[in-house]
């Protein structure tokens, strides 16, 4: 476990510092369409990818787990319902949980 | 360049909307620090760490990004650079609303902090500058002590509950994501080609390569498959 808190100090110390440069930098330097388009384009594969990888693999397997993936649709559903952020959260767990306290899982 | 009109005198109305929104956004969304300090002491975080993370990290996407790929049992490394990259959006939104806020000096070591999605999104959706002021700060505080308190709860209280999957909270992280992703999804075809790419392209690779390392791959390819070509030289501009 202490093995982690380099990771946890990097990973605040760059969020930081990215928050911190959007503020000092003048808006001039990433005003141009490509950077900008690549600066909006990044966060919707990372998202996607996450969402992927999270939802299809442990580790470096490949699985599908009933349970999981009904609770990430259940998480789309609920969007799709204009449910507010906590509410999608809670439909994603409850609709895991559920499935395995059935013993679907 | 700034895209608010700062008005004489602001509507009392503006501004009283404006601190219902943040404390609105900042309570509701800050209560699912109870799912991120859970998520986090499931991954095999110590409370102390999930709790460095919020108040360090600050930022729900990219913490959710790390205690993933911890989970998972992934290369620590490739974890934090995805968990940072994931921030960069922050960045963006610090562009915005540096016009926007008008923080000078030292004080913006301090709103750097809490330029994140929800803030962003408050400030920018006020009539005036004022209350884009007063959301942004008022959302700020609400989200920052609500955060931090139920990561706590929920990471000292995790150890209590035994296998964090019968409580479903491994499908919680991607639900996250989806939610993040949902309105960028909407802007146009560009994002949902990214999207598909970015699928496939992690789904491949994760059987190959260490776990963490998919979804930063994914993230270039698909961004550099999509992006448009620069002009060719000798076109009409450099």
């Amino acid at each position: 476990m202490t093995a982690i808190w380099p990771a946890v100090i990097a990973t605040g110390l760059g969020c930081y510092a990215l928050k911190l440069a959007g503020l000092v930098i003048p808006e001039r330097v990433i005003d141009r369409p490509r950077v900008r388009r690549f600066t909006e384009l990044v966060p919707v594969a990372l998202l996607t990818a996450l969402v992927a990888v999270q939802t299809a693999a442990h580790g470096d397997a490949l699985v599908a787990d009933g349970p999981r993936l009904a609770g990430v649709a259940a998480a789309v559903i609920a969007l799709l319902l204009r449910a507010p952020f906590l509410v999608v959260l809670v439909a994603a767990a409850g609709v895991a949980a559920g499935l395995r306290l059935a013993g679907l899982g | 360049m700034a895209t608010i009109q700062a008005w004489d005198t602001p509507p009392d109305q503006a501004r009283a909307a404006a601190i219902r929104a943040g404390l609105g956004v900042g309570i509701a969304v800050g209560v699912s620090g109870l799912v991120f300090g859970a998520a986090a002491a499931a991954a095999g975080l110590t409370v102390a760490q999930a709790c460095a993370l919020s108040l360090l990290a600050f930022t729900g996407a990219s913490q959710f990004a790390l205690v993933g790929v911890v989970s998972g049992g992934g290369g620590l490394i490739a974890g934090t650079v995805g968990a940072v990259l994931l921030g960069s959006r922050n960045a963006l939104y610090g562009l915005r609303l540096a016009s926007v806020l008008r923080v000078r000096g030292a004080k913006r070591l301090v709103t750097a902090h809490v330029v994140i999605d929800e803030t962003a999104a408050v400030a920018t959706s006020q009539p005036d500058r004022a209350s884009a002021r007063t959301g942004f700060a008022v959302t700020a505080v609400a989200l920052y002590v609500t955060w931090n308190l139920t990561t706590l709860l929920g990471a000292a209280g995790a150890s209590r509950l035994g296998d964090p999957e019968r409580y479903g909270l491994d499908a919680v992280g991607p639900a996250v994501f989806v939610a993040l992703l949902w309105p960028l999804l909407r802007r146009g075809r560009a994002e949902r080609l990214v999207a598909m790419a970015a699928v496939a392209v992690a789904l491949t690779t994760t059987p190959l390569l260490p776990p963490g390392v998919p979804v930063m791959l994914a993230a270039v390819v698909a961004v550099t498959a999509v992006l448009p070509r620069p002009r060719p030289a000798g076109g009409p501009t450099s």
